[in-house]
């Protein structure tokens, strides 16, 4: 595969820049989402029937939708909602991925080659189709739709751990531990987790943008989560019929995903492999 | 010709899974809907009027939904292999019938914003490649990253209020014409051509920075030439190889857009099947849209092995 890089080697400073960039607006968005819905007191599903669709700026600083419920407050818990289920989604993804893929870097022979094919089946469909199939079973719930995202997103975190394993364990350095009678547990923490880190924590970044992009795109299709709740993806479907008279509010939640999914990426820093 | 069929076979083992993937989800959730299934199909041929307990039995009878369930599992999978692919619990039709109609309508959606991906992306590509680590490459980068953090339903509804709303100049949904084709295809099209410019970009700036480009240029070969000769193949090479990963943003995208854009495709009609639990239609949907995939990708490996023959000799 091609690795594809953002820019031709940029300067170190300009990386950290970016990923500077990334972080203020990540942590903007957290604070957002956990202190908003505290220092917000409007209810978010209080309907002000009298007060439909009403203007950005005025009585609601963000306006409202169109049963008159707050956009300010429905969007305050819709970003504690999406980064909550982002960052479940990520570890359910990163745990069994980054475990198979030590196991298969350690052991190497049948369970390197059984996790392989694992793998492979996974990737034989384009992942939303899995998570589809997946959501088929209850539509409307989190949990078939995190068990599908999480089976489709695995595959990249074994991939990853499973190739810088093997070439740590590899190294001469690590020999010499293993013969000093180090265990799995030491080399594990010491030699390897240092080589890790980095890399699981680019993809981890790419995986909250990814789950954040798909959680609201199934919601957007009705397959997610539903309305009332307020959640990115359908608060867009709710307002989707008034996108005549009212464009900034049906892409005021818009807004917050390129926001979020802009953060992780700049938050990764160099583009996936 | 020997190394050609290496990649093909992967390709039909990977044809396979998709099939035993989707056979095996489809029939378990066959069987975790809540209800009875024989009542469901009972129910969706007959009207739910006509649905009685002994129309139930006979569909039941019929279709063998009271034997072990290893034996009903061999039976599915047998008539997966057969290309039987039942009716529609909503319509009644064959899936079969529905799924040609639908598939013709996707692949002409797929097909027009393949087309508008490479009239964007590779100009822009190129450009940046030309001017590398200049205006145009940076505002390339910017627009790529942008276009990428956005979900395919926000491009969509974005060009949907500018083009149809404002501007009035295209129908914001519908299916008949090439205009209906515009909006959605070029939806997608700004979302692949954010990654295929990226490729194009690298790769003509590695070619133009290459030793065999330099002594094309220094024995004498006018620019236009040494572009066309040396360079156009060669950058071409990753920028076909990431056409694969691309029809996985195409396939994913597909069933959001054409929900978007009420366009009566297969992602469209895939997303109604799992809203109206119909399992038949599911399956058929899911396999066709994974059976294509894979096609897809086996014609990208021919069009690699044909761009670049150093592939197939390894």
């Amino acid at each position: 595969m091609t690795a594809v890089t953002l820019a031709a080697a940029p300067p170190p400073r300009a990386r950290f820049g970016r990923r500077g960039a990334g972080a203020v607006i990540v942590a903007a968005l957290i604070a957002f989402g956990t202190l908003g819905p505290l220092l917000i007191t409007a209810d978010p599903a209080r309907q002000d029937l009298g007060n439909a669709l009403a203007p950005m700026f005025g009585d609601y600083w963000l306006g409202t939708d169109h049963y008159g419920r707050s956009l300010l407050a429905r969007l305050a818990h819709a970003t504690g909602l999406s980064l909550a289920l982002a960052a479940l989604t990520v570890a359910g993804a990163a745990v069994p991925g980054v475990a198979l893929g030590l196991l298969a870097a350690w052991r190497g022979g049948w369970t390197d080659r059984a996790a392989g094919a694992l793998a492979d089946m996974v990737l034989a469909l384009p992942g939303l189709l899995l998570v589809l199939l997946f959501a088929a079973f209850a539509p409307g719930e989190f949990l078939p739709l995190y068990l599908g995202l999480a089976l489709a997103q695995w595959v990249e975190y074994f991939r990853v751990t499973r190739a810088t394993a093997r070439s740590v364990l590899a190294r001469s350095h690590v020999e010499a531990a293993r013969l000093l009678g180090f265990g799995p547990p030491y080399i594990a923490r010491h030699l390897l987790l240092p080589e890790l880190a980095p890399v699981l924590g680019t993809l981890m970044a790419f995986g909250m943008g990814t789950a954040v992009l798909a959680i609201s795109t199934l919601s957007f299709i009705s397959i997610g989560l539903h309305p009332p709740t307020a959640e990115w993806g359908s608060m867009v479907t709710e307002l989707l019929p008034y996108y005549a008279e009212a464009p900034a509010h049906v892409l005021s939640p818009a807004v917050m995903i390129l926001l979020t999914v802009l953060g992780f990426h700049l938050l990764a820093g160099a583009e996936r492999p | 010709m020997a190394g050609i069929l290496r990649p093909l076979a992967g390709r039909a083992v990977q044809a396979l899974t998709v099939a035993l993937l989707v056979g095996l989800v489809s029939f378990a959730l066959m069987h975790a809907l809540p209800g009875d299934p024989a009542m469901r199909i009972a129910a969706s041929r007959y009207g739910p009027d006509l649905m009685t307990a002994e129309a139930a039995e006979r569909v039941r009878a019929e279709l063998g939904l009271d034997r072990p369930m290893p034996v009903q599992l061999a039976e599915w999978v047998g008539r997966l292999a057969t290309f039987d692919l039942g009716r529609s619990l909503v319509t009644g039709a064959p899936v079969a019938e529905e799924l040609e109609i639908q598939l013709g309508a996707s692949l002409w959606l797929a097909g027009a914003a393949l087309a508008l991906s490479m009239a964007l992306g590779l100009p822009a590509g190129l450009l940046a490649g030309m001017r590398a680590g200049r205006l145009p490459d940076h505002l390339a980068l910017a627009a790529a990253v942008l276009l990428r953090a956005l979900p395919v339903f926000v491009t969509g509804l974005v060009l949907i209020i500018v083009f149809a709303v404002w501007l009035g100049w295209l129908p914001a949904a519908g299916f008949g014409g090439w205009r209906d084709l515009l909006l959605p295809g070029l939806t997608l099209a700004f979302g692949l051509a954010a990654l295929s410019s990226r490729v194009t970009r690298d790769a003509t700036a590695a070619v133009l920075a290459a030793p065999y480009v330099a002594f094309a240029r220094t024995k004498g070969l006018p620019e236009r030439l040494v572009v066309l000769r040396h360079g156009v193949r060669n950058a071409a090479i990753p920028v076909v190889a990431v056409l694969g990963l691309q029809l996985v943003y195409l396939v994913e995208g597909m069933v959001v857009v054409e929900s978007l854009f009420a366009y009566p495709g297969i992602g469209h009609a895939l997303v109604h099947a799992i809203i109206a639990r119909d399992v038949p239609m599911v399956q058929g949907t899911a396999l066709a849209m994974g059976l294509t995939f894979v096609l897809v990708n086996a014609v990208v490996d021919l069009l690699c092995a044909a761009l670049d023959p150093r592939q197939v000799a390894r």
